[in-house]
């Protein structure tokens, strides 16, 4: 696996912390499923409920590298903003940087990402930006100082795979010595699998595990999922043809009539 | 004084944003602080004075995708 900003991850699955039942089954969840990585937010803290330290308490003791997003960012300066915010509570020059463009997709918004991804990495940032699979917005990206490439399989939340299989298998072959990271739309452990397949080197899901009816088993099929395409993957796969080629030799058939 | 305090109106003696965090009850809490969009790191809140208005932005950790 190609190293995240010079960080080798023993999980290709890095799991976000939304959604769970409990906290006690997102802790169970990241421990069985061997995730390496738990994205987290900042939201508003209050002082009568004090949710944020009770959770933070629960991921420090999870072990597992922080990546802080900044979902829900529209502009440059929300995201930057908040990026700096996240730097100081948790520790990290790590940013899973979001900047939204459509409500209804949750598209990114791929020329302020760029800007944002630019004043973040001349700031000492370590930027995991969230992005379409468009290969030029890619290259502005890692013009502007990215060293990780997070394309999207389908619109946050929908579960639906790879949308785009063909550009995502570009984007691999544009830069094959960039870490990349399918973030977002992996609703099964296959779709896990097959972004593994075709060279990713880790995969980003949340609600396919946190909404599942078990999302401890969820965690792990995905966790082996990954782990399995991208074994699979190093294995040099054989090319797929259109005609029969039979597997048992033909040579010492008996012959009945 | 009153500030904007995470989007809602807050009233306290407080001169300075570390201690509006007491007297809101997040003094001791983990957490980023911004006012007015600027991000102001722990160690300078306690030297950071606050003016009538100034929208106050505390954020704590959270789930997140």
């Amino acid at each position: 696996m190609r190293a995240f900003y010079g960080v080798t991850l023993d999980s290709p699955l890095m799991l976000g912390t939304s959604q769970y039942p409990s906290p006690a089954i997102l802790a169970q969840a990241f421990r069985e499923s061997g995730a390496g990585v738990a994205t987290v937010s900042l939201r508003r803290e209050s002082g009568a409920g004090r949710d944020g330290q009770a959770f933070w308490s629960l991921i420090q003791d999870l072990n597992v590298r922080i990546l802080p997003n900044t979902a829900g960012c529209h502009t440059v300066k929300d995201a930057v903003t908040t990026a700096h915010m996240a730097r100081e509570v948790f520790g990290t020059r790590w940013i899973k940087l979001e900047v939204i463009g459509d409500n209804d997709t949750l598209q990114p918004d791929v020329f302020n990402l760029v800007e944002a991804a630019r004043i973040l990495s001349d700031d000492g940032f370590e930027v995991f930006p969230y992005t379409t699979e468009d290969l030029i917005v890619a290259e502005r990206l890692v013009e502007v100082g990215c060293q990780v490439l997070m394309p999207w399989g389908a619109p946050i939340g929908t579960g639906l795979g790879l949308n785009n299989e063909y550009g995502l298998r570009s984007l691999r072959a544009h830069f094959p010595d960039t870490p990349l990271v399918v973030d977002a739309g992996i609703g099964l452990p296959s779709h896990a699998a097959r972004a593994m397949e075709l060279g990713y080197d880790a995969v980003l899901l949340n609600t396919a595990v946190a909404q599942a009816g078990d999302p401890v088993s969820m965690a792990v099929a995905m966790a082996r999922a990954a782990e399995a395409g991208g074994i699979g993957a190093t294995a040099d796969p054989m090319e797929p043809r259109d005609m029969a080629a039979p597997s048992t030799p033909v040579f010492g058939k008996a012959v009945f009539e | 004084m009153k500030v904007i305090l995470n989007g809602s109106p807050f009233e306290s003696a407080a001169e300075t944003l570390a201690d509006l965090l007491v007297a809101a009850d997040l003094g001791d809490a983990t957490g980023a602080t911004a006012v007015n969009g600027v991000v102001v790191p722990a160690a300078k809140r306690a030297e950071h004075p606050l003016s009538p208005g100034d929208a106050v932005e505390v954020l704590a950790p959270m789930q997140g995708g």
